[in-house]
């Protein structure tokens, strides 16, 4: 039988299963059947419930507007799976080609699509983390209960990080006129994703609503109350503040610890792949059946010297959904890539931030149309001498321009004026913050001398 | 190479023989994406290349910097936000919108539909009895032209009135030194001052007066942003009076006219009227009001495909030609309500995307759909019907149809 026998037999009636029910998965599954792939489907996920959208959950959910349950996922067609919800997934068998899941039953396959995502990174400590009153964002449930939290008129919330959930956090909670504290470990809001300029504006714009804003400092303690309900937070700076409500938005833990040992290239930073959507092993190589899209895949780009990215945004996990799926059901020499620039969006203290490009890919940046006291302006990113990324401040109109900038590889700062460049663009570094340590969490280690049997083998527990 | 000098095709697509079908030559216009003219202007007419320049913060929208004066009456009056750069553009568009649509006036166009309905009913109405219909005089032109008049605040029976200005000013858009008389031009540079005076004595009853119309609530509110001077509350209303009905009207007929040749998609709408949606989108691939953006200026050189369009050059956009790009649009010239992906240049791109959109989008597609349930088996009486003068603004004068008793 030819390759291309086997492909047509696998489209016809091959097993293909995706873990993960949510945005990259569902569109991954609409896309495998729009692409004519007529075999069984089956939709794992952890969570009950049909897939949602999560990007309203920290703005119109929170600013109670549409309610938690209302951010279903349209579904663009039917797309005839199973599905398993409620239990997620605990192993990768890559020589049987199954899944496991947690409840002991097992999903054969013949290509597995990995789209498990990110969770909540929950407060360090246990038992502050399960006082009443104190939140993460990720989930419906938990938007649903922090949507109530703040309806009930508490005297002030805590956010612990200002990355743009915790700013959109705060944002709402100035809308709904609810004093709230902001803490933040760097020296501005937004600083690890956009850099010091645009940092400070966040922060500009923050204090301008009335947020206590609070920057390099660090929460030690969540205090509760005799009845276990969250009252006081304590800072490393010796302060406290009374609050009836803490969210932690520090960021997300992927979901990788069900693959510890499959044998595959996965770990805290994201599951590796090729342009592709093709899950790399342990050793670097290539999996023919296992791929990968959103927040969990960690995807080479070429325009940014073919590093390994993980985003965890909604576009790249379409995008990266529609690759995979074509590429699952195609022959090698049909595969597409995975090439797209980056995009992101938030709407905090009623500005419309939307990025493109990688902004920490830079070593300046320079504001090139309108005003940055407006709060309505571009800035441009760019990398020993060329463009690699552009922010909005309610002006997301020009973003394309900047896409094509990043794309082919125009020169930074960009020579022309434009009708409202401001008077003094003059480009500044771009002054992140250093460099994350990321020595926690799972390493290799090379094995055997020959080339037949020099492998690598997951060092997980490196401390 | 993508710069040839090419003045054959353009000048053929102006030419009024071309009106009734310029496809062909906008095809044959693609092959040089970016074209430039003999009198040193550029025209693009490939969907990257117009995609791309609409997104670029270079290309200016104000005719005051084109290193060669413009012509057309609208050259010489104070500028409306669709002929200004930021930060003015930004300025007066969101002023305008704060009363128009979200997030201030959020539900203003749906809100509109029962209204829009009515209007659409009464129109066709009055077809009873009548065995021909001009489906641009008897409904397509006066339905928006009802819908403007009482979103503005502009009397309806004033319309005899500034339909004669409108005319005059859609006839000098297509002004050409070269072979009009310059009567044209003055005409229609008389007609925008008649017409601005005209909306300023609407304007001036509307200071301190409490109300619903558009003019009135420009004239009374104050946003974050201030408040426009009247002057510049004139030129948004003449700016929406215009850009509200002449281009609907196209939209409408044309739609009708793209139905009636295509029968199979026309009894499908019948059946299935949700179809309308994706069909107007179609339509505005398919079949635009706006063909052309005649005058965009390079504010500084511009780099095109590889072409440096220097500072200060006329730019010319081909965007009903980037709608039917091969390149772009699978099987182009198939009118197909089915389509995906369809990014059509219908109402442009970018900062000056049409600003009633919605409203169009909504008054066409109850249009259509009334028409089609309500006409018993209509048949064109000419294919093609004939066709207004101007290639910027595109459309059949007249559209008669038969119906059955």
């Amino acid at each position: 039988m030819t390759s291309a026998d086997t492909l047509k037999g696998f489209k016809r009636d091959g097993r293909v299963v995706i873990v993960g029910a949510s945005l990259a998965g569902l569109r991954a599954a609409e896309a495998l059947r729009d692409e004519g792939f007529t075999g069984s489907l089956t939709m794992i996920g952890d969570e009950l419930g049909e897939p949602y959208d999560r990007p309203p959950l920290s703005k119109q959910v929170l600013t109670g507007w549409v309610p938690a349950g209302g951010t279903t996922l349209p579904r663009r067609r039917d797309i005839n799976a199973e599905w398993l919800l409620g239990v997620p997934a605990d192993g990768l068998d890559l020589a049987t080609n199954h899944v496991h899941l947690a409840d002991g039953r097992e999903v054969p396959f013949d290509r597995v699509l990995i789209s498990t995502g990110v969770r909540a990174r929950p407060w360090f400590v246990e038992t502050e983390a399960a006082l009443d009153g104190v939140f993460v964002v990720r989930t419906r449930e938990h938007a649903d209960g922090l949507q109530r939290a703040l309806a009930s008129g508490p005297s002030r919330v805590l956010v612990i990080g200002a990355g743009f959930t915790g700013s959109e956090i705060a944002s709402i909670c100035r809308e709904r006129d609810i004093p709230v504290t902001v803490a933040e470990l760097a020296p501005a809001p937004l600083v690890g994703a956009l850099g010091a300029v645009i940092g400070d504006v966040a922060a500009d714009m923050q204090r301008a609503h009335g947020v206590d804003l609070r920057c390099g400092v660090k929460v030690t303690q969540l205090e509760g109350d005799a009845q276990g309900r969250f009252h006081r937070a304590h800072f490393d700076d010796g302060s406290t503040i009374d609050a009836d409500v803490a969210v932690v938005a520090l960021g997300g833990i992927r979901n990788t610890e069900w693959l510890r040992d499959s044998g595959l290239a996965a770990g805290p930073w994201g599951i590796a792949c090729d342009t592709g959507c093709r899950a790399l092993d342990l050793n670097g190589l290539i999996t023919d059946d296992i791929f990968v899209a959103g927040d969990v895949a960690r995807c080479p780009n070429p325009i940014y010297e073919y590093r390994l990215i993980s985003l965890e945004h909604w576009v790249n996990a379409v995008e990266q959904a529609q690759v995979a799926a074509h590429n699952m059901v195609s022959a090698q020499a049909d595969r597409w890539p995975h090439l797209s620039i980056p995009t992101f969006w938030s709407i905090q203290f009623g500005v419309n931030i939307k990025s493109v490009g990688v902004p920490t890919f830079a070593d300046e940046v320079v504001v090139t149309q309108g005003s940055v006291p407006d709060r309505r302006f571009v800035a441009a990113y760019g990398y020993q001498g060329r463009v690699t990324a552009a922010v909005s401040f309610n002006n997301a109109k020009w973003l394309d321009h900047y896409r094509q900038l990043i794309e082919t590889a125009a020169p930074f700062p960009p020579p022309c004026p434009t009708p409202d460049e401001p008077v003094d663009a003059k480009p500044v570094p771009v002054d992140f913050p250093g460099p994350r340590l990321l020595a926690q969490g799972a390493t290799v280690v090379v094995t055997g001398h020959d080339p037949g049997e020099r492998r690598v083998t997951a060092a997980w527990q490196h401390r | 190479m993508t710069t040839t000098e090419t003045p054959d095709i353009l000048r053929r697509i102006l030419d009024y023989s071309a009106r009734a079908d310029p496809y062909p030559l906008y095809a044959e216009l693609r092959e040089t994406p970016v074209a430039l003219q003999e009198d040193g202007s550029y025209v693009i007419s490939a969907y990257r290349e117009l995609t791309g320049i609409l997104h670029d913060p270079h290309l200016s929208s104000d005719v005051r910097h084109l290193s060669r004066p413009m012509a057309a009456a609208e050259a010489r009056t104070t500028p409306s936000f669709i002929n200004l750069d930021p930060p003015e553009h930004d300025r007066l568009r969101r002023l305008a919108m704060r009363h128009f649509g979200p997030p201030h006036t959020p539900g203003l166009v749906t809100g509109m539909e029962p209204d829009l309905t009515a209007t659409v009913s009464g129109l066709i109405d009055d077809f009873a009895g009548k065995q021909q219909i001009d489906i641009v005089d008897d409904f397509a032109y006066p339905f928006p032209v009802t819908v403007i008049c009482h979103l503005l605040g502009v009397p309806r029976e004033d319309e005899p009135q500034f339909h004669v200005w409108v005319n005059a000013i859609i006839d000098s858009l297509d002004y050409d030194p070269r072979t009009d008389p310059k009567e044209k031009l003055d005409n229609g540079v008389q007609a925008t001052t008649d017409l601005r005076e005209y909306l300023g004595g609407l304007l001036e009853q509307r200071h301190g007066r409490p109300g619903d119309d558009l003019l009135t609530r420009l004239a009374n509110d104050d946003g974050p942003d201030g408040r426009m001077t009247d002057d510049e509350i004139v030129s948004t209303a003449n700016l929406l009076l215009i850009a509200g009905h002449e281009t609907t009207v196209n939209l409408i007929a044309n739609g009708m006219l793209t139905l009636l040749r295509h029968p199979r998609v026309l009894q499908r709408l019948r059946d299935e009227p949700d179809l309308i949606v994706p069909l107007v989108e179609e339509l505005l691939r398919y079949e635009p009001p706006v063909h052309i953006i005649p005058w965009r200026a390079a504010y500084s050189d511009i780099t095109v495909a590889d072409t440096v369009i220097p500072k200060g050059s006329q730019i010319m956009l081909m965007l009903a030609s980037g709608s039917r790009d091969p390149d772009r649009f699978h099987d182009p010239d198939r009118f197909d309500p089915d389509r995906q992906d369809n990014q059509h240049l219908g109402f442009g791109s970018g900062i000056h995307l049409c600003f009633g959109g919605p409203l169009a989008r909504l008054e066409t597609q109850i249009a259509l759909t009334e028409l089609v349930r309500r006409l018993d088996r209509p048949r064109l009486v000419a294919d093609p019907p004939p066709y207004r003068p101007s290639p910027i603004l595109r459309g059949p004068i007249h559209l008669h149809i038969e119906q059955s008793q």
